[in-house]
Protein backbone atom coordinates (compact mmCIF):
# COMPACT_ATOMS: atom_id res chain seq x y z
CA UNK A 1 0.00 0.00 0.00
CA UNK A 2 1.08 3.44 0.78
CA UNK A 3 4.17 3.57 2.13
CA UNK A 4 5.39 7.14 2.31
CA UNK A 5 2.31 8.58 4.07
CA UNK A 6 2.29 7.61 7.36
CA UNK A 7 -1.68 5.55 6.19
CA UNK A 8 0.19 2.27 7.45
CA UNK A 9 0.83 3.89 11.34
CA UNK A 10 -2.97 2.49 13.26
CA UNK A 11 -3.62 3.07 16.54
CA UNK A 12 -2.56 -0.15 17.15
CA UNK A 13 0.64 -0.23 15.73
CA UNK A 14 1.41 3.70 17.13
CA UNK A 15 2.87 2.56 20.65
CA UNK A 16 5.88 0.25 19.01
CA UNK A 17 7.14 3.39 17.15
CA UNK A 18 5.91 6.01 19.75
CA UNK A 19 6.65 4.66 22.93
CA UNK A 20 10.14 7.17 23.88
CA UNK A 21 9.42 7.12 27.93
CA UNK A 22 12.60 6.07 28.71
CA UNK A 23 14.90 8.75 27.30
CA UNK A 24 16.25 10.95 30.84
CA UNK A 25 16.50 15.06 30.19
CA UNK A 26 18.70 17.30 31.97
CA UNK A 27 18.32 20.65 31.87
CA UNK A 28 22.20 21.31 30.93
CA UNK A 29 23.27 22.57 27.39
CA UNK A 30 20.33 22.58 26.23
CA UNK A 31 20.02 25.20 23.24
CA UNK A 32 17.12 26.68 21.37
CA UNK A 33 17.16 27.79 17.95
CA UNK A 34 14.29 29.36 15.99
CA UNK A 35 14.16 28.14 12.28
CA UNK A 36 10.70 29.34 10.53
CA UNK A 37 11.49 26.73 7.12
CA UNK A 38 8.99 25.23 5.24
CA UNK A 39 9.00 21.34 6.02
CA UNK A 40 8.85 21.08 1.92
CA UNK A 41 11.95 23.55 0.88
CA UNK A 42 14.02 20.36 0.00
CA UNK A 43 11.00 19.54 -2.75
CA UNK A 44 10.36 23.06 -3.03
CA UNK A 45 14.07 23.87 -4.37
CA UNK A 46 14.27 20.80 -6.83
CA UNK A 47 10.99 22.26 -7.99
CA UNK A 48 11.96 25.77 -8.66
CA UNK A 49 15.23 24.01 -10.48
CA UNK A 50 12.42 22.00 -12.87
CA UNK A 51 10.47 25.04 -13.86
CA UNK A 52 14.05 26.84 -14.81
CA UNK A 53 14.24 23.76 -17.06
CA UNK A 54 10.57 24.30 -18.76
CA UNK A 55 11.29 28.21 -18.82
CA UNK A 56 14.88 27.67 -20.22
CA UNK A 57 13.26 26.02 -23.54
CA UNK A 58 9.44 27.87 -23.41
CA UNK A 59 8.20 25.05 -22.13
CA UNK A 60 4.53 25.31 -20.68
CA UNK A 61 4.28 22.83 -17.83
CA UNK A 62 0.39 21.96 -16.61
CA UNK A 63 -0.01 20.15 -13.68
CA UNK A 64 -3.20 17.98 -13.48
CA UNK A 65 -5.14 16.86 -10.66
CA UNK A 66 -8.51 15.00 -9.83
CA UNK A 67 -9.60 12.18 -8.01
CA UNK A 68 -9.45 8.77 -9.42
CA UNK A 69 -11.24 8.68 -12.69
CA UNK A 70 -12.48 11.97 -13.01
CA UNK A 71 -11.30 12.56 -16.82
CA UNK A 72 -7.33 13.35 -16.87
CA UNK A 73 -6.25 10.77 -19.57
CA UNK A 74 -9.19 11.55 -22.00
CA UNK A 75 -8.81 14.78 -21.49
CA UNK A 76 -5.28 14.74 -22.39
CA UNK A 77 -6.21 12.32 -25.48
CA UNK A 78 -9.17 14.97 -26.55
CA UNK A 79 -6.48 17.60 -26.14
CA UNK A 80 -3.91 16.06 -28.33
CA UNK A 81 -6.54 16.12 -31.30
CA UNK A 82 -7.61 19.51 -30.70
CA UNK A 83 -3.91 21.19 -30.44
CA UNK A 84 -1.47 18.56 -32.17
CA UNK A 85 -1.44 20.78 -35.72
CA UNK A 86 -0.37 23.67 -32.99
CA UNK A 87 1.76 22.97 -30.41
CA UNK A 88 3.96 19.75 -29.76
CA UNK A 89 3.23 18.36 -26.19
CA UNK A 90 4.97 16.07 -23.95
CA UNK A 91 3.24 13.80 -21.36
CA UNK A 92 4.66 12.66 -17.96
CA UNK A 93 2.56 10.03 -16.52
CA UNK A 94 1.72 9.76 -12.83
CA UNK A 95 -0.30 6.57 -12.71
CA UNK A 96 2.09 4.95 -10.66
CA UNK A 97 0.63 0.93 -10.94
CA UNK A 98 0.21 0.61 -14.89
CA UNK A 99 1.41 2.16 -18.43
CA UNK A 100 -2.08 1.98 -19.16
CA UNK A 101 -2.12 5.89 -19.55
CA UNK A 102 1.11 6.63 -21.17
CA UNK A 103 -0.02 3.90 -23.60
CA UNK A 104 -2.92 5.81 -24.15
CA UNK A 105 -1.06 8.59 -24.87
CA UNK A 106 1.62 7.36 -27.13
CA UNK A 107 -1.06 6.00 -29.67
CA UNK A 108 -2.05 9.28 -29.87
CA UNK A 109 1.41 9.71 -31.13
CA UNK A 110 2.71 12.06 -28.09
CA UNK A 111 5.95 10.90 -26.24
CA UNK A 112 4.66 10.10 -22.62
CA UNK A 113 6.95 9.05 -19.82
CA UNK A 114 5.86 7.05 -17.18
CA UNK A 115 6.97 7.54 -13.63
CA UNK A 116 6.58 4.13 -11.74
CA UNK A 117 8.64 5.18 -9.13
CA UNK A 118 7.54 6.62 -5.77
CA UNK A 119 4.48 6.16 -3.41
CA UNK A 120 1.25 5.58 -4.30
CA UNK A 121 -0.53 9.19 -3.63
CA UNK A 122 1.65 11.91 -4.94
CA UNK A 123 4.06 13.15 -7.60
CA UNK A 124 6.92 14.85 -6.34
CA UNK A 125 9.36 17.60 -8.12
CA UNK A 126 12.40 14.96 -7.90
CA UNK A 127 10.34 12.46 -9.77
CA UNK A 128 9.24 14.89 -12.04
CA UNK A 129 12.99 15.82 -12.73
CA UNK A 130 13.85 12.45 -13.28
CA UNK A 131 11.32 12.06 -15.77
CA UNK A 132 12.58 15.43 -17.62
CA UNK A 133 16.11 14.16 -17.95
CA UNK A 134 14.44 11.26 -19.77
CA UNK A 135 12.45 13.48 -22.42
CA UNK A 136 13.54 15.12 -25.50
CA UNK A 137 11.53 18.69 -24.62
CA UNK A 138 13.32 20.19 -27.91
CA UNK A 139 10.61 21.88 -29.39
CA UNK A 140 7.84 21.46 -26.57
CA UNK A 141 5.60 23.80 -26.25
CA UNK A 142 3.42 21.67 -23.27
CA UNK A 143 4.28 19.55 -20.86
CA UNK A 144 1.54 18.01 -18.77
CA UNK A 145 2.00 16.33 -15.79
CA UNK A 146 -0.86 14.25 -14.74
CA UNK A 147 -0.78 13.08 -11.27
CA UNK A 148 -1.91 10.74 -9.03
CA UNK A 149 -5.90 10.33 -8.77
CA UNK A 150 -6.05 12.19 -5.40
CA UNK A 151 -7.47 15.02 -3.83
CA UNK A 152 -5.60 15.32 -1.23
CA UNK A 153 -1.67 14.58 -1.67
CA UNK A 154 -0.68 16.46 -4.80
CA UNK A 155 -1.88 19.57 -3.78
CA UNK A 156 1.21 20.08 -1.19
CA UNK A 157 3.97 19.33 -3.94
CA UNK A 158 5.10 21.65 -6.06
CA UNK A 159 6.17 20.00 -8.92
CA UNK A 160 8.03 23.07 -11.27
CA UNK A 161 4.19 23.39 -12.55
CA UNK A 162 3.45 27.05 -14.29
CA UNK A 163 -0.64 25.68 -13.57
CA UNK A 164 -2.52 23.63 -11.83
CA UNK A 165 -5.58 22.46 -12.80
CA UNK A 166 -8.41 20.69 -11.24
CA UNK A 167 -11.00 18.13 -12.82
CA UNK A 168 -13.74 18.01 -10.71
CA UNK A 169 -16.40 15.33 -12.82
CA UNK A 170 -20.13 15.29 -12.46
CA UNK A 171 -20.24 12.07 -10.53
CA UNK A 172 -18.56 13.16 -7.81
CA UNK A 173 -20.45 15.68 -6.10
CA UNK A 174 -21.01 19.68 -6.62
CA UNK A 175 -19.70 20.03 -2.76
CA UNK A 176 -16.14 18.66 -3.78
CA UNK A 177 -14.60 22.23 -3.69
CA UNK A 178 -15.65 22.46 0.08
CA UNK A 179 -14.82 19.36 1.20
CA UNK A 180 -11.15 19.77 -0.51
CA UNK A 181 -10.55 23.18 -0.16
CA UNK A 182 -7.02 22.52 -0.40
CA UNK A 183 -7.05 21.09 -3.80
CA UNK A 184 -8.88 23.42 -5.10
CA UNK A 185 -7.64 26.00 -3.30
CA UNK A 186 -4.53 25.27 -5.56
CA UNK A 187 -6.32 25.44 -8.81
CA UNK A 188 -5.60 28.29 -11.56
CA UNK A 189 -7.97 26.48 -13.67
CA UNK A 190 -11.36 24.33 -12.62
CA UNK A 191 -12.35 22.22 -15.10
CA UNK A 192 -16.22 19.78 -14.80
CA UNK A 193 -15.91 16.96 -16.66
CA UNK A 194 -18.15 14.28 -18.15
CA UNK A 195 -20.89 17.13 -18.55
CA UNK A 196 -22.56 14.76 -20.86
CA UNK A 197 -23.77 13.19 -18.21
CA UNK A 198 -25.71 16.43 -16.46
CA UNK A 199 -28.71 14.89 -17.80
CA UNK A 200 -28.49 11.77 -15.73
CA UNK A 201 -26.76 13.12 -12.64
CA UNK A 202 -29.80 15.48 -12.06
CA UNK A 203 -28.32 17.10 -8.93
CA UNK A 204 -25.32 17.90 -10.01
CA UNK A 205 -25.31 21.90 -9.96
CA UNK A 206 -22.09 23.57 -11.76
CA UNK A 207 -23.19 26.90 -10.57
CA UNK A 208 -23.68 25.42 -6.66
CA UNK A 209 -19.60 24.00 -7.71
CA UNK A 210 -18.82 27.51 -8.75
CA UNK A 211 -19.97 28.87 -5.58
CA UNK A 212 -18.61 25.99 -3.35
CA UNK A 213 -14.91 27.42 -5.33
CA UNK A 214 -15.69 31.22 -4.79
CA UNK A 215 -15.84 30.20 -1.10
CA UNK A 216 -12.44 29.15 -1.03
CA UNK A 217 -11.67 32.77 -2.13
CA UNK A 218 -10.73 31.50 -5.35
CA UNK A 219 -11.19 33.57 -8.92
CA UNK A 220 -10.11 30.27 -10.86
CA UNK A 221 -12.24 29.87 -13.94
CA UNK A 222 -14.63 27.19 -14.02
CA UNK A 223 -15.18 25.18 -17.15
CA UNK A 224 -17.61 22.63 -18.16
CA UNK A 225 -17.12 20.16 -20.34
CA UNK A 226 -17.30 16.68 -21.63
CA UNK A 227 -13.61 15.43 -23.25
CA UNK A 228 -14.38 11.95 -24.23
CA UNK A 229 -17.55 13.53 -26.42
CA UNK A 230 -15.34 16.51 -27.10
CA UNK A 231 -18.23 18.77 -26.34
CA UNK A 232 -17.29 22.37 -25.14
CA UNK A 233 -13.78 21.96 -25.53
CA UNK A 234 -13.34 25.24 -27.45
CA UNK A 235 -13.12 27.41 -24.15
CA UNK A 236 -10.50 25.13 -22.67
CA UNK A 237 -8.08 24.25 -25.92
CA UNK A 238 -8.88 28.51 -26.01
CA UNK A 239 -7.36 28.81 -22.34
CA UNK A 240 -4.40 26.28 -23.67
CA UNK A 241 -3.48 28.88 -26.15
CA UNK A 242 -3.44 31.53 -24.59
CA UNK A 243 -1.35 30.39 -21.90
CA UNK A 244 1.17 29.18 -24.56
CA UNK A 245 1.62 32.71 -25.75
CA UNK A 246 1.88 34.02 -22.18
CA UNK A 247 4.73 31.33 -21.25
CA UNK A 248 6.50 32.65 -24.55
CA UNK A 249 6.13 36.46 -23.49
CA UNK A 250 7.43 35.73 -20.51
CA UNK A 251 10.41 33.52 -21.48
CA UNK A 252 11.32 37.24 -23.46
CA UNK A 253 11.04 39.46 -20.40
CA UNK A 254 12.99 36.68 -18.69
CA UNK A 255 10.03 35.86 -15.98
CA UNK A 256 8.59 32.94 -14.70
CA UNK A 257 5.15 32.03 -13.17
CA UNK A 258 4.11 30.11 -10.18
CA UNK A 259 0.70 28.62 -9.82
CA UNK A 260 -1.17 30.89 -8.28
CA UNK A 261 -1.33 29.52 -4.73
CA UNK A 262 1.15 27.44 -3.11
CA UNK A 263 0.28 25.55 0.55
CA UNK A 264 2.89 27.51 2.21
CA UNK A 265 3.00 30.06 5.30
CA UNK A 266 1.84 32.69 3.68
CA UNK A 267 3.78 34.83 6.27
CA UNK A 268 7.11 33.47 5.25
CA UNK A 269 6.25 33.50 1.84
CA UNK A 270 5.45 36.89 0.57
CA UNK A 271 6.76 37.47 -2.27
CA UNK A 272 5.98 38.45 -5.67
CA UNK A 273 4.00 35.20 -7.54
CA UNK A 274 6.56 36.67 -10.40
CA UNK A 275 10.32 36.75 -10.33
CA UNK A 276 13.20 37.24 -12.50
CA UNK A 277 14.81 34.42 -13.50
CA UNK A 278 18.69 34.11 -14.28
CA UNK A 279 18.53 31.81 -16.78
CA UNK A 280 21.88 31.12 -17.59
CA UNK A 281 22.28 30.28 -13.58
CA UNK A 282 24.41 27.16 -12.90
CA UNK A 283 22.13 23.93 -12.76
CA UNK A 284 22.74 22.00 -10.27
CA UNK A 285 22.85 18.63 -10.74
CA UNK A 286 23.25 16.93 -7.67
CA UNK A 287 22.16 13.39 -9.44
CA UNK A 288 21.89 12.18 -6.30
CA UNK A 289 18.12 12.26 -6.95
CA UNK A 290 15.89 11.06 -4.36
CA UNK A 291 13.16 9.34 -5.98
CA UNK A 292 10.51 9.09 -2.78
CA UNK A 293 11.46 8.36 0.09
CA UNK A 294 10.67 5.00 1.59
CA UNK B 1 -1.91 10.92 2.82
CA UNK B 2 1.65 11.91 2.18
CA UNK B 3 2.47 12.57 5.99
CA UNK B 4 4.90 10.56 6.29
CA UNK B 5 7.42 11.77 3.09
CA UNK B 6 6.72 15.21 5.03
CA UNK B 7 8.09 14.08 8.59
CA UNK B 8 10.92 12.34 6.14
CA UNK B 9 11.68 15.82 4.95
CA UNK B 10 11.47 17.13 8.34
CA UNK B 11 13.99 14.87 9.61
CA UNK B 12 16.67 15.68 7.12
CA UNK B 13 16.16 19.55 8.14
CA UNK B 14 16.48 18.64 11.46
CA UNK B 15 19.35 16.64 11.00
CA UNK B 16 21.29 19.36 8.68
CA UNK B 17 20.56 22.06 11.66
CA UNK B 18 21.31 19.53 14.70
CA UNK B 19 24.79 19.25 12.65
CA UNK B 20 25.23 22.76 11.49
CA UNK B 21 24.39 23.16 15.37
CA UNK B 22 26.70 20.58 16.85
CA UNK B 23 23.96 19.06 18.52
CA UNK B 24 24.08 15.75 20.26
CA UNK B 25 20.69 15.16 20.56
CA UNK B 26 16.95 17.20 19.66
CA UNK B 27 14.97 17.57 22.60
CA UNK B 28 12.15 19.01 21.06
CA UNK B 29 10.78 19.86 17.66
CA UNK B 30 8.30 22.79 17.06
CA UNK B 31 5.97 22.74 13.78
CA UNK B 32 3.61 25.64 12.77
CA UNK B 33 0.84 24.03 10.91
CA UNK B 34 -2.28 25.44 9.35
CA UNK B 35 -5.36 23.04 8.45
CA UNK B 36 -5.12 24.23 4.61
CA UNK B 37 -1.47 23.23 4.52
CA UNK B 38 -2.54 19.92 3.26
CA UNK B 39 -1.17 18.44 6.31
CA UNK B 40 -3.14 16.23 8.45
CA UNK B 41 -1.70 17.11 12.56
CA UNK B 42 -2.91 13.37 13.96
CA UNK B 43 -1.08 12.12 10.86
CA UNK B 44 1.92 13.75 11.32
CA UNK B 45 2.16 13.06 15.36
CA UNK B 46 1.59 8.93 13.63
CA UNK B 47 3.85 9.66 11.09
CA UNK B 48 6.75 11.17 12.74
CA UNK B 49 7.86 8.25 15.08
CA UNK B 50 8.91 6.29 12.13
CA UNK B 51 10.36 9.00 9.87
CA UNK B 52 12.36 9.72 13.04
CA UNK B 53 13.96 6.40 14.10
CA UNK B 54 17.69 6.23 14.23
CA UNK B 55 18.09 10.12 13.38
CA UNK B 56 18.95 12.51 16.21
CA UNK B 57 15.65 13.16 16.65
CA UNK B 58 14.81 9.63 17.76
CA UNK B 59 13.90 10.90 21.30
CA UNK B 60 12.58 14.61 20.53
CA UNK B 61 9.04 15.78 21.42
CA UNK B 62 7.28 16.67 18.59
CA UNK B 63 4.85 20.08 19.23
CA UNK B 64 2.27 21.48 16.51
CA UNK B 65 0.97 24.42 16.69
CA UNK B 66 -2.17 24.86 14.90
CA UNK B 67 -2.35 28.12 13.49
CA UNK B 68 -5.64 29.86 13.07
CA UNK B 69 -7.21 30.61 9.13
CA UNK B 70 -7.32 34.47 8.63
CA UNK B 71 -8.14 36.26 5.83
CA UNK B 72 -7.22 39.84 4.57
CA UNK B 73 -10.44 41.00 2.69
CA UNK B 74 -8.85 43.03 -0.56
CA UNK B 75 -12.34 44.82 -0.85
CA UNK B 76 -12.57 46.25 2.68
CA UNK B 77 -9.13 45.70 3.93
CA UNK B 78 -10.65 44.04 7.19
CA UNK B 79 -8.37 41.09 8.72
CA UNK B 80 -10.84 38.09 10.03
CA UNK B 81 -11.16 34.56 10.84
CA UNK B 82 -12.51 32.34 8.83
CA UNK B 83 -12.85 28.83 7.70
CA UNK B 84 -11.33 26.08 5.74
CA UNK B 85 -13.81 26.16 3.68
CA UNK B 86 -15.69 29.14 4.11
CA UNK B 87 -12.66 31.94 3.36
CA UNK B 88 -15.07 35.38 2.57
CA UNK B 89 -14.64 38.37 4.66
CA UNK B 90 -15.97 38.09 7.84
CA UNK B 91 -16.70 42.13 7.88
CA UNK B 92 -18.26 42.63 4.76
CA UNK B 93 -18.92 39.10 2.98
CA UNK B 94 -16.88 39.47 -0.20
CA UNK B 95 -14.62 36.70 -1.52
CA UNK B 96 -11.83 38.46 -2.46
CA UNK B 97 -9.91 37.77 0.38
CA UNK B 98 -5.82 36.39 0.26
CA UNK B 99 -5.05 34.22 3.27
CA UNK B 100 -2.48 35.57 5.98
CA UNK B 101 -2.44 32.68 7.52
CA UNK B 102 -3.55 28.53 8.12
CA UNK B 103 -1.70 27.14 5.34
CA UNK B 104 1.61 27.12 7.05
CA UNK B 105 3.85 24.20 7.34
CA UNK B 106 6.96 25.32 9.16
CA UNK B 107 9.80 24.34 11.09
CA UNK B 108 9.42 26.94 13.63
CA UNK B 109 11.94 26.11 16.57
CA UNK B 110 14.20 23.74 17.11
CA UNK B 111 15.84 22.52 21.24
CA UNK B 112 18.80 20.63 21.52
CA UNK B 113 21.67 19.45 24.01
CA UNK B 114 24.94 19.96 23.35
N1 LIG C 1 -19.35 10.04 -20.12
C1 LIG C 1 -18.08 10.43 -20.08
N2 LIG C 1 -17.14 9.63 -19.57
C2 LIG C 1 -15.86 10.06 -19.54
C3 LIG C 1 -15.49 11.34 -20.00
N3 LIG C 1 -14.18 11.51 -19.80
C4 LIG C 1 -13.74 10.36 -19.25
N4 LIG C 1 -14.75 9.48 -19.09
C5 LIG C 1 -14.66 8.11 -18.58
O1 LIG C 1 -14.22 8.11 -17.26
C6 LIG C 1 -13.37 6.98 -17.02
C7 LIG C 1 -12.03 7.44 -16.50
O2 LIG C 1 -11.41 8.28 -17.44
P1 LIG C 1 -9.86 8.55 -17.43
O3 LIG C 1 -9.57 9.55 -18.50
O4 LIG C 1 -9.11 7.27 -17.47
O5 LIG C 1 -9.71 9.20 -16.00
P2 LIG C 1 -8.36 9.56 -15.19
O6 LIG C 1 -8.66 10.73 -14.36
O7 LIG C 1 -7.24 9.64 -16.14
O8 LIG C 1 -8.20 8.25 -14.29
P3 LIG C 1 -6.93 7.85 -13.37
O9 LIG C 1 -5.69 8.19 -14.14
O10 LIG C 1 -7.11 6.39 -13.14
O11 LIG C 1 -7.07 8.64 -12.10
C8 LIG C 1 -13.25 6.25 -18.36
O12 LIG C 1 -14.17 5.21 -18.39
C9 LIG C 1 -13.62 7.34 -19.35
O13 LIG C 1 -14.17 6.81 -20.53
C10 LIG C 1 -16.54 12.18 -20.54
O14 LIG C 1 -16.31 13.31 -20.98
N5 LIG C 1 -17.79 11.68 -20.54
MG1 LIG D 1 -5.38 8.69 -16.06
ZN1 LIG E 1 -1.43 8.14 1.24
ZN1 LIG F 1 -14.28 42.81 3.56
Amino acid sequence: MCDTCGCNVTHSNAHLVTDKGKLARTEDGRQAITVLQNLLTENDRQAVHNRQHFDKQSILAINLMSSPGAGKTALLEATIDGLADEFSIAVIEGDLETENDAQRIRDKGVPALQISTGSACHLDAHMVHDALHHLDLNGVDIVFIENVGNLVCPASFDLGQHRNITLLSVTEGDDKPAKYPVMFRAADLILLTKSDLLEVIDDFDPQQAEHYVRQLASEAPVLQLAARRKIDIDSWLDWLRDEVMAQRERRINNLSLRPNIQPEGAALHSADKYHHDDHDHHHQHTHSHRHSPS
Amino acid sequence: MHELAICQALIEQVEDLARDNHAVSVETIWLQVGPLSGAEIPLLEHAYPLAAAGSIAENANLVIDTMPVRVHCKKCGEESEASTNRLICAVCGDYHTKLISGDEMVLSKLEFDK
